[in-house]
Order: C-alpha cells, then sequence, then structure tokens
C-alpha cells in the first residue's frame, strides 16, 4: 500500500505508530449523547474492529473520525496533530484517511472508471493518464476493471462495494475508514466483498472497520473493540474477546451473535 | 384575393393565405421568448438554487454570515414576490414602471424575454432546490470523504444528478412559457397571440384565426416536449456497456443489456 510520508504528520512523539488516535471523544445531538469518552489508537497496519450492539455509535464514531459529523468534545489526532486545530490541511486530510460506506454511496452519474478517477484529478491534481492507470490499477485488484464503463445502476451491490473500495484507495490512503460494508449485501456476495479487505489487511493498510462479521473481526482484526451505549466496553486482542471476554455485556453480546 | 369566402375551411385557407407570414412571424417570437426565457429563467434557477444551499460556516465572521443571511433573506422574497403574482401583472409593473420612473423604453422583445426570466427563474429555483434534494446525502459525503470541496461536489456530482431528475419539470416550464408569453400582449409584443388578434380585427373572423392560433400552438408545444424526451434519453447514455476482458475475470467482452425501469 502506497503510504506518502510528506506533508501533514508533526508528529509529537507521542506514539510512534499512532496513525490515528481518538481521545476522549464524544458526541452528542441535541440532548442525546451518543458518544462518550471514546479512546483508542489505530497504529500503522493495524486493522481494529469496532462491533457492537445496533445504535451504540459505532457510525457515528467513524464519521466523527471523518469529520462528516462534528465531534462535541475530544479530539483526534492523525500522526499527533489535532485534525480540528486551526491550520491543519483537511483536504489532505480526507484523501488520505478514505471512507467505505454501507450503502456503498458511488456517484450514480459516473461510470465505474470515472468514480475512481473524479477524486484522483480534482483533489490530488493527476492528470488523467495517470489517473486512469492508478484507478485500473485497484480496479483490477477488486476484480473490477473489466467493468469500467458500466454505470452503478448497472452493477450488483458486491461489485458496488468493490469499486467503493477501489475509489478509496485510488486516493493512496493511509488509513480506510470501513461502516458495515457487507450489511447491504446478499449473503452470497459477502463474501466477495470480505476477500477483498482480507486482502487489504495482508497488504499492511491500517483499516478501521465497522461489522457484525464476527468470523472476519476473529481472523484479521490486531484489536476488537466492543461498544455499546455509547461507551468502550472492552478493546483486546480478538483471541481474548472471542474466547476469553472479560466484560459481562460482551459475553452476552456474543451470546445474541454468535 | 377575389371572392370573400362561404365556408369554415374556405376561411381558413382565405386567411393563412393572407396572414401566413403574419402567423409564422408570431410563432417565431413566441418560441424566442420562451426558449431564451425558459434557459434564463434555468439559469437563475440553478444560481439561487446553490446560493441558498450555501450552510454559514461556523468560524465566518460577522460579516460573511450577514451577508449570506441577507443573500438568503432577498432570494426568498424575490421567489415568492414572483411566484405569487400573475406574469400579466408583472409585465404591466415592469413594462410601465420602467417607463415612467426610469424613463426606460425598453424594447418590447427585451422586456418579454426579461419579464419570462424572471418569472421562471422563482418557479426554477423551486425546482432546482428539489432535484438537489433528490440527489441523496451519501454520494455528497462520499465525495467530502475524499476531499472534495463543497463546490466540487456540487458541480459533478450533486448538480449534474439534479438536472437529469428535474428535467421533465424543465420542460413542462418550458411548454407553459409556450402559452403563456400569450399574455405578453398586453405590452405590445409581437408574439403569436398579438399577431392574431390584428389579423382577426380585419375581418372580424375570431373563431378561424383562433383555431389557426391553436393548432400552431399545439404544434410548437408537441415539437418541444419529444424533443425534450429525446434529451433525456440521450442524457441517460447507453444502455448496454461492455465488459472488458480482466485480469480476474477472462472472459471475453461481454455486453450486458440494463432492464427497462
Ligand atoms: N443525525 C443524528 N441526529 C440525532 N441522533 C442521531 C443522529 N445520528 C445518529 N443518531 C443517534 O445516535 C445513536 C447511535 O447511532 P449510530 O448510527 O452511530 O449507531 P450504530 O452503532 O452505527 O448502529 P447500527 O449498528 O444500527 O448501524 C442512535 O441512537 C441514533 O439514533
Ligand atoms: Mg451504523
Amino acid at each position: 500500500m502506497p503510504q506518502s510520508q510528506d506533508g501533514i504528520e508533526g508528529n509529537n512523539g507521542a506514539e510512534l505508530d499512532a496513525v490515528i488516535e481518538v481521545v476522549g471523544l464524544s458526541k452528542r445531538f441535541g440532548g442525546n449523547e451518543v458518544l462518550r469518552d471514546i479512546r483508542f489508537t489505530a497504529r500503522r497496519g493495524e486493522v481494529v474492529c469496532v462491533i457492537g450492539p445496533s445504535g451504540s455509535g459505532k457510525s457515528t464514531l467513524l464519521r466523527c473520525v471523518n469529520l462528516l459529523e462534528t465531534p462535541t468534545g475530544g479530539r483526534v489526532m492523525f500522526h499527533g496533530r489535532d485534525i480540528q486545530g486551526a491550520g491543519f490541511p483537511l483536504r489532505e486530510y480526507h484523501a488520505r484517511v478514505g471512507m467505505v460506506f454501507q450503502q456503498f454511496n458511488l456517484f450514480n452519474n459516473m461510470t465505474v472508471m470515472r468514480n475512481c478517477v473524479e477524486g484522483q484529478r480534482k483533489v490530488l491534481r493527476r492528470n488523467r493518464d495517470d489517473s486512469e492507470k492508478v484507478a485500473m490499477k485497484y480496479l483490477a485488484m477488486v476484480g473490477m476493471d473489466g467493468y469500467r464503463d458500466a454505470k452503478p445502476a448497472q452493477i450488483s451491490g458486491g461489485q458496488k462495494q468493490r469499486v467503493a473500495i477501489a475509489r478509496a484507495l485510488a486516493m493512496d490512503p493511509e488509513v480506510l475508514l470501513f461502516d458495515e460494508p457487507t450489511s447491504a449485501l446478499d449473503p452470497e456476495t459477502v463474501g466477495e466483498v470480505l476477500s477483498v479487505m482480507r486482502n487489504l489487511a495482508s497488504m499492511g493498510l491500517t483499516m478501521i472497520v465497522v461489522t457484525h462479521e464476527m468470523g472476519f473481526a476473529r481472523d484479521v482484526a490486531s484489536r476488537v473493540v466492543f461498544m455499546e451505549g455509547g461507551l468502550i466496553v472492552e478493546e483486546d486482542a480478538p483471541e481474548v474477546i472471542f474466547t476469553n471476554p472479560k466484560n459481562a455485556r460482551t459475553r452476552e453480546f456474543l451470546a445474541r451473535v454468535l | 384575393m377575389s371572392a370573400i369566402p362561404a365556408s369554415f375551411f374556405g376561411w381558413v385557407a382565405f386567411l393563412l393565405q393572407k396572414y401566413g407570414s403574419l402567423f409564422l412571424r408570431g410563432a417565431w417570437i413566441t418560441l424566442l421568448v420562451a426558449i431564451s426565457g425558459t434557459i434564463c429563467g434555468f439559469v437563475i434557477g440553478l444560481l439561487v438554487a446553490v446560493a441558498r444551499s450555501l450552510t454559514v460556516p461556523a468560524r465566518a465572521g460577522f460579516l460573511p454570515r450577514a451577508g449570506i443571511r441577507a443573500l438568503r433573506g432577498a432570494l426568498a422574497v424575490y421567489v415568492e414576490v414572483f411566484r405569487g403574482t400573475p406574469m400579466i401583472v408583472q409585465a404591466m409593473v415592469i413594462y410601465y414602471g420602467a417607463a415612467q420612473y426610469l424613463g426606460l423604453n425598453m424594447n418590447e422583445l427585451a422586456a418579454a424575454v426579461l419579464i419570462v426570466s424572471i418569472n421562471t427563474g422563482a418557479y426554477m429555483a423551486e425546482i432546482v432546490r428539489g432535484g438537489v434534494m433528490s440527489v441523496d446525502t451519501g454520494q455528497s459525503e462520499a465525495a467530502r470523504s475524499i476531499g472534495m470541496s463543497h463546490w466540487q461536489t456540487m458541480a459533478s456530482v450533486v448538480l449534474p444528478q439534479a438536472i437529469r431528475n428535474i428535467l421533465p419539470s424543465v420542460g413542462n416550464e418550458f411548454v407553459v412559457n409556450i402559452k403563456d408569453s400569450s399574455v405578453l400582449n398586453v405590452i405590445a409584443v409581437s408574439e403569436l397571440f398579438f399577431m392574431s388578434k390584428s389579423a382577426a380585427g380585419t375581418y372580424l373572423r375570431y373563431f378561424e384565426v383562433f383555431f389557426i392560433t391553436g393548432i400552431i400552438y399545439l404544434i410548437l408545444t408537441f415539437t418541444v416536449t419529444r424533443l425534450l424526451r429525446l434529451l433525456e434519453r440521450k442524457m441517460d447514455g447507453p444502455k448496454h456497456f461492455t465488459v472488458f476482458g480482466s485480469q480476474s475475470d477472462s472472459r471475453a467482452e461481454i455486453t450486458y443489456v440494463k432492464e427497462e425501469r
């Protein structure tokens, strides 16, 4: 995975490998407190899986990390710099921290190819040839290069999600955030997306993955974070979480979903 | 031109022969006013809708915030006033107001295009706003998540889809403008209705003249509707796409057919 190292990191020597650090993050919608004092760190090359019941705030957490929501308290640090701090290069941050959505969110007016080219041209200012080359490389990686001229309405859900992953990869991100990338898919197509994600993990891409796929979390995660009611209840290695969780609520949740 | 015709068809043929060029000129002016008015109105509508989509940045200072708020207020007033009054009244107020208070004797055709444009703009602003809302916010969020700015997102993701979605309504406005530009005869624009009135006056054959006029309006609106349908189809792009042989999928080129909606 390409990891351009120039530009926005100003490593304060905190944790050398920390790419994203969430420090005391909270979020409220009106009077509704959805996230409370969230802390975790994603280090270079790690896959952090976030699990938990519906409504526990997992999506909101990812959206705060990507600033699709504005946190109401705490900080998100990227290589030691506060992403809401004055002078932080937000556009560059967005380019380097990609997001894959549950509903794919492909640009419906563009072909598969243009979906992967648009951001490179507009944000990274790459020329057309280079953008198309990069796009083709990642489309081939997710097995969608043959569909470059198709429109999103013409391909299946699993194919859309693979294109969405290629679109995110085409920006040469350092981190990818996944919000339940397989929850909107037919059971038969879940596997094709998960195998692309396993492949990315094995290549060393840093990933934060909200998922209900416990098998994926168990096999691929470096660490698993269990959330409930806006709090991180437990965080540990997958072997611990899935075989010997310390917290009773983690145990209850896993008993229900496994 | 000898005998006075006796039958309905005789009159129609007679009037067509005598006033054919008058009808044609009237139809041309009507079409000109409707086309320019609809296009200008569409541009106004786009600008108004995009301006109204501006959010007040949280960190902005007092002046930009007050500016954006004042702009929004002014645009809301514009939309309300021009949607809430008849175009015939707007024509009178603007045309005679300009003459009496600004000493401005507007060219009738220019006045007509101006009036239809700002009237249509008020409707289009609402139509475009609906079109923007019809594009799901997920796509804007995806654009934002790869670093695209508000303007880039609008220009390459939201507006192209919004415009495609509102094309039927835009066509509707166009048809309405072809018909409603007839009220501009009150400021003596030589459009189709105005020309017909003068043609009817000479022989007092109102029925026959306006029968012809009706047919001409129908031909105009029908043609325009068909052309717009064609444009819509063109904007939707090809129904087929080709799957190229891929490194991971060695099937040769296959053509898929998109299912009909
Ligand atoms: N824009 C919003 N306004 C108000 N409340 C919101 C908003 N977005 C989310 N919430 C609330 O925040 C809580 C957490 O939502 P969130 O979508 O983060 O949960 P989740 O863990 O992702 O659930 P799921 O597994 O169902 O996706 C929910 O109670 C939800 O109602
Ligand atoms: Mg969610």
